[in-house]
């Protein structure tokens, strides 16, 4: 998950092109799929049908769906909040925080770039995390 | 080791910060032994990005030596002389397979402010916001290289460092220009801009069989050097009426394929101040694309218009109509260089693509501010300042 601070966030509310009638950030549909295109069959989505890595603390949180993309482009792979968001259950809730669609959007991508590329780019650290070696 | 900081709107300085790390089985790092300035890096130095943070490292064209690899490289070793793709990919997503690599799904490493800004995440960049899925910059000893199999390439050893170094970013973009602008034997070629990218775009033109390639700045030396290096006529818009002329030397019809190679930093846009960084809010005009326009009225019907340039954010004034009415094509990209290195590096060696002449300043990474001075203010026929870390 990204974290921004508080300032990065408000510079990005007004960068986000306005959607109609809703604020950018409140979804009417809370509990709505999150899909990602996996450019991958699906039986590599989702090798003997278990749930990835990024995905497994969800497991029994939500819902999942995969069928294949049209035009060759792999599977779709989607997720939901199983009943909504509300019956989150202790440790998903905490986890999904409270941009749920963010959050399933970012796992699914963590999926996905596992599928596709092995593993998960992680980013540079900052140099805040880490002392300078001086020389 | 040392690399060149943001440190706040127009202000650099050159710090120790730490050394990068090999954070992913497919990345590697670089000793880098020229890192360029680039126009992109004008909207971020003058503070007009949200997301760059103090301490930040910019530069994103650069080529070096591999000095360590992850467990997943293939391509390359220790040793190894690479320019680098200044666009992040992965190459095996569906984008990279089309070839549109700046598009990657998984090269940003953080996106949800990409994905806010633009509506989906594109691929990342060095020297560029990690909000916004980029890695630290190049203008430093060392640099961390993701998937570096698909983004770095061995430089035949005949090419020149000074030469190489465009390979990773103005090039590339350059080609894109042309290429994807359809440039074909025949076509009269309009670019606007006479820096390393408009006049790589120039020569670009010409190798894919231009009749006729014009291209328009208003700094005399930029203009002298497009002349002199890429065969093309050169218009200087404070002195003549660019439409009238590029009419005139169009037959009437205007130029088939017009890019645009200036972007925000010189079209309009100004510095942000401290509130506006922090609150994202700008009362001023947004940025105002007066290349583009212009490229967009003399195009001619059913012409293209390539926008080569950097857009921050939105841009007012737009002639859709024009656009409409003659059935333009209008295209923009990232340029994606894992598409044309291997290409241009060819025709580097074989001395078809000269590009050397534009590293106009060659610098050690110490005197990064002061480079970054010659270049925003073109001052002393500064084209791109080249900097050196391990001189
Ligand atoms: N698409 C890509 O992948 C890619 C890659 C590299 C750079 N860029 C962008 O391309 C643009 C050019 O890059 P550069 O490094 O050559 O920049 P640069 O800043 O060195 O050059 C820009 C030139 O445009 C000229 N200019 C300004 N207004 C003009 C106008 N109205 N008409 C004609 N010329 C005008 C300036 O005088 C200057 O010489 C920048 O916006 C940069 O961010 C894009
Ligand atoms: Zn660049
Ligand atoms: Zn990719």
């Amino acid at each position: 998950m990204v974290r921004m601070g508080r300032q990065a966030l408000a510079a990005l509310r007004t960068l986000v092109v306005p959607r109609r009638r809703s604020r950018p950030d409140a979804d009417p549909r809370p509990g709505r799929w999150q899909v990602v295109t996996v450019d991958r069959p699906a039986a590599e989505v989702l090798p003997g049908g278990r749930w990835p890595e990024p995905l497994r603390p969800l497991d029994g949180a939500v819902e999942l769906w995969l069928r294949p993309a049209p035009g060759g482009r792999g599977t779709e792979l989607a997720a939901r909040p199983l009943g909504g968001v509300a019956t989150l259950p202790g440790m998903a809730a905490h986890l999904v925080g409270d941009d749920p669609g963010l959050f399933l959007r970012d796992t699914l991508r963590r999926v996905k770039q596992l599928v596709e590329t092995g593993e998960v780019l992680r980013a540079d650290r900052s140099p805040m995390d880490r002392p300078a070696v001086p020389g | 080791m040392r690399a060149l900081c943001w440190e706040g709107a127009n202000s650099l300085a050159v710090r120790q910060v730490p050394d990068p790390e090999l954070r992913n089985a497919h990345d590697m790092i670089v000793r880098v032994r020229r890192s360029a300035t680039c126009g992109a890096d004008l909207p971020l130095l003058a503070g007009r990005s949200p997301f760059l943070a103090a301490g930040d490292v910019l530069g994103h064209e650069f080529l070096g030596e591999v000095t360590e690899v992850g467990p997943q490289v293939r391509r390359h070793r220790v040793g190894d002389r690479v320019v680098v793709c200044a666009a992040v990919a992965c190459g095996s997503c569906w984008y990279c397979r089309q070839g549109l690599y700046s598009c990657c799904d998984n090269g940003g490493a953080s996106t949800a402010a990409a994905e806010a800004a633009w509506g989906q995440p594109t691929g990342g960049c060095y020297g560029h916001p990690r909000a916004t899925g980029g890695f630290a910059g190049s203008h430093a000893e060392y640099v961390r290289v993701p998937y570096a199999d698909v983004g770095a390439f061995t430089v035949p050893e005949t090419v020149s460092d000074d030469r190489a170094v465009f390979a990773s970013d103005a090039a590339p973009a350059g080609w894109m220009g042309a290429e994807l602008g359809e440039v074909g034997p025949g076509d009269v070629v309009a670019v606007w801009g006479a820096g390393a990218v408009g006049q790589l775009t120039a020569q670009a033109a010409t190798l894919l069989g231009a009749d006729r390639v014009i291209v328009i700045d208003r700094h005399p030396d930029r203009l002298r050097m497009a002349e002199a290096h890429t065969g093309a006529e050169t218009l200087n818009f404070e002195l003549t009426d660019v439409p009238a002329e590029l009419r005139e030397r169009s037959g009437g019809r205007g130029p088939d394929v017009c890019v645009e190679a200036v972007g925000a930093a010189d079209g309009g846009g100004r510095p942000a101040s401290l509130a506006e960084r922090f609150t994202g809010r700008r009362d001023g005009p947004v940025e105002d694309p007066l290349a583009v326009r212009e490229a967009v009225h003399a195009c001619r019907k059913g012409g293209t218009v390539f926008v080569s340039g950097t857009f921050t954010g939105f841009v007012d004034t737009f002639p859709l109509g024009a656009v409409m009415n003659k059935g333009l094509t209008l295209r923009s990209a990232r340029q994606h260089g894992q598409r044309w290195i291997p290409m241009l590096l060819d025709r580097m060696a074989r001395d078809e693509l000269r590009t050397e002449h534009l590293a106009t300043h060659r610098l050690p990474l110490d005197q990064g501010p002061a480079g970054y001075a010659l270049f925003r203010d073109r001052a002393d026929g500064c084209v791109r300042a080249v900097f050196t870390p391990e001189g």
